[in-house]
């Protein structure tokens, strides 16, 4: 297990360079950092001047590897809008980002696998057909209308939830707030939450009725049955365990990109997190940003590749033999 | 006579399908006595499989029981409650599939699942429970079950995967149990041992058996009667020895004539011309008719019921002379 643990580990570590490489050529391709950093009527020493102190002068390579240095120290340079350390910026940001994201992949987790539950087990009924047709329009609106009609039936509407930012945080630490702490930090939770996460739950929803139909017809199930256990045990005990295995994958993998693709919801939230964040760096060409938020998405979905593997361990023996073996 | 464990009186089964409803089983009547082994053969489709659902209460929509009753001990069991049907599986009556290697929920260990089942219908506790467990391993013939009850079932093979099967069907000490082809699926090599199990396991319990199976071999060996079904009918039923080596029905004359033999000096197996007919078509009168090399006008119009002939029950005109002559 450990040596599976430490080989992923290694595979990380090269998935992580590669994706270096890539962020680490943007500073090259998307013009000279240094016309970015200095204005139009700078004198011409002056300008080989801040190459130089910049390192710029020295070969392509050297660079690099000085960037992979820093970035090991947690250290991704200035933002050129903002004249300020990007691994201060984004820490100031994550936590509003990383809540947002976490109360999502929980709604949707915690709303979508029983309502794919109840959907296979009650396939002809009302209710399930009901699940069905507005599961389709959750997998089908985009984000930024669900958002907005959210906030015009919430908020301009009834007037319940507010429509923008984070209500009142509380800091934990230095660079961790939160606003799941007050009531109005989580009112405004609510809307961007279900926002982002109405795709996922409604993917979660149809994916786990697959499965469970699927699970429902196969013969350990009839055979639990003429074994006379319950109902309950069988449909939760015996189906859905066999249903977690697709459901860790996916559910693994839209955390990543909820993380990743907060982007649309923050901006129609006005979501003070990493998403605005890297939308205004887009908008200003400040690629220390652009490469640091690379960066950091790619080491969070290698971790929750990791993550997601461990968990089929956990969930299926069969899946533990595979491993032990390799 | 003692009151049998399972009486199937007139059961009738049908489809409701979009296209209609499918008859698929025909007013089947049979009894089992405790601690008998009744065969029920016939091919694919003719109603075995679907005669033990049907008694276990695990009919599969769209599938229906349209007639007749089901009687256990003498108490109607086809028209009870679903959580009074869900305590007699298992308990009163068990139940084996044909594919081991699919019955056994991959994520449980063995251990577990027969516990399970235990500790849903018998008032043991947990550890009571493990001790059972492990007691019926060993009975199956698991070796070092102790270490082998906390195994998935990934890791037996499927002949031990059919032994821990049996174990589970047998757990609760049911009164009947119903194996659906239990050998079907497996090798050649571990079959005959399986059966021996099965037939060793219910003999000392007095567990009564129906053994739906294609294979005449096994019934021959195994069985006390036979059922002999075709197109959701039963057409003979009699001790195992008249209807192997003495069968009246032309059906079962066919069935039986198909036995290759290794003391035969036929080089050529007796073939039925022609293929059960499908549910939706029928014919009138004798569904086996068009594949009958004895029939005659009667047999297109009305439909034979079984009568007795010798120590068997056939349904076929062509002993009606005889029974009239039993009469006289």
């Amino acid at each position: 297990m450990l040596a599976f643990i430490l080989r992923r580990l290694a595979q990380s570590v090269a998935v992580l360079l590669t994706v270096a490489i890539i962020a680490f050529a943007m500073f090259r391709f998307v013009g000279d950092p240094v016309n970015q950093i200095v204005s139009l009527d700078t004198p011409a020493e002056q300008v080989e001047q801040v190459r130089k102190d910049l390192g710029l002068d020295k070969p392509v390579y050297i660079q690099f590897v000085r960037y992979i240095g820093n970035a090991l120290k947690g250290d991704f340079g200035q933002s050129y809008q903002f004249r300020q350390p990007v691994t201060k910026l984004l820490a100031e940001r994550a936590p509003a980002t990383l809540e947002l994201a976490l109360m999502s992949a929980l709604f949707s987790l915690i709303v979508g696998i029983p309502m794919g539950v109840y959907t296979a087990l009650y396939r002809n009924g009302f209710g399930a057909k009901l699940f069905q047709a507005v599961s389709l329009i959750g997998v089908s609106l985009p984000t930024f209308l669900i958002g907005i009609l959210l906030i015009y039936l919430f908020s301009v509407h009834l007037g319940w939830l507010p429509s923008f930012g984070r209500g009142q945080v509380v800091k934990i630490t230095d660079n961790w707030t939160t606003g799941l702490l007050t009531l109005s930090g989580i009112k405004a939770l609510i809307l961007p939450a279900i926002t982002l996460g109405l795709f996922q739950m409604t993917l979660i929803m149809r994916l786990v009725r697959a499965e469970m139909l699927e699970v429902m017809r196969t013969d350990y199930i009839k055979f639990a049955r003429a074994r006379g256990l319950k109902t309950r045990v069988i449909n939760f005990g015996h189906a859905l365990k066999n249903t977690l295995v697709p459901v860790i994958t996916i559910a693994g993998l839209q955390l990543g990109s909820i993380i990743a693709f907060a982007i649309i919801t923050e901006t129609v939230f006005q979501w003070p997190g990493m998403g605005v964040l890297f939308l205004k760096a887009v908008q200003n060409v400040d690629i220390p940003i652009m490469a640091a938020y690379l960066m950091m998405i790619a080491a969070l979905f290698v971790l929750i590749n990791l993550f997601v593997d461990l968990l089929y361990a956990a969930v299926d023996p069969r899946l533990r033999a595979t491993i032990r073996e390799s | 006579m003692t009151q049998p464990v399972l009486s199937v009186r007139d059961l009738s089964v049908a489809f409701f399908t979009r296209r209609g409803v499918l008859k698929a089983l025909d007013r089947v009547s049979f009894d089992i006595a405790p601690g008998e082994v009744l065969g029920v053969v016939g091919e694919s489709g003719a109603g075995k499989s679907l005669t033990g659902q049907s008694v276990i209460g695990l009919l599969e929509p769209p599938g229906r029981i349209t007639g007749g009753e089901i009687l256990l001990h003498g108490q109607r069991i086809d028209n009870i409650p679903a959580d009074e049907m869900r305590k007699i599986r298992g308990r009163k009556i068990g139940m084996v599939f044909q594919d081991p290697l699919t019955s056994l929920n991959p994520l449980y260990k063995i251990g577990d699942q027969l516990t399970e089942t235990i500790l849903t219908h018998l008032p043991v506790s947990a550890t009571e429970a493990r001790q059972r467990a492990l007691a019926l391993l060993t009975e199956v013939g698991i070796p070092s079950p102790d270490r082998r009850i906390d195994s998935y079932p990934h890791e037996f093979s499927g002949g031990m995967r059919q032994r821990v099967v049996l174990a589970l069907a047998l757990c609760a000490e049911p009164e009947l149990v119903i194996a659906d082809e239990p050998t079907t699926a497996l090798d050649v090599s571990v079959q005959a041992q399986i059966i021996a199990l099965l037939k060793k396991l219910c003999r000392e319990r007095g567990t009564a058996v129906m053994l739906v199976t294609h294979d005449m071999g096994v019934i021959a060996e195994t069985a006390d009667r036979v059922a002999v079904m075709y197109a959701g009918r039963i057409v003979e039923i009699g001790p195992v020895r008249e209807v192997v080596q003495n069968p009246k029905h032309p059906y079962a004359q066919g069935l039986m004539g198909a036995i290759p033999t290794l003391e035969g000096g036929r080089d050529k197996l007796v073939q039925i011309e022609g293929s059960m007919p499908q549910l939706k078509n029928i014919p009138a009168g004798c569904a086996f008719n068009p594949r009958c090399p004895h029939a005659f006008a009667r047999c297109f119009v009305e439909k034979p019921d079984l009568v007795p002939v010798d120590h068997s029950r056939v349904a076929c005109y062509l002993y009606d002379d005889k029974r009239a002559e039993n009469a006289a």
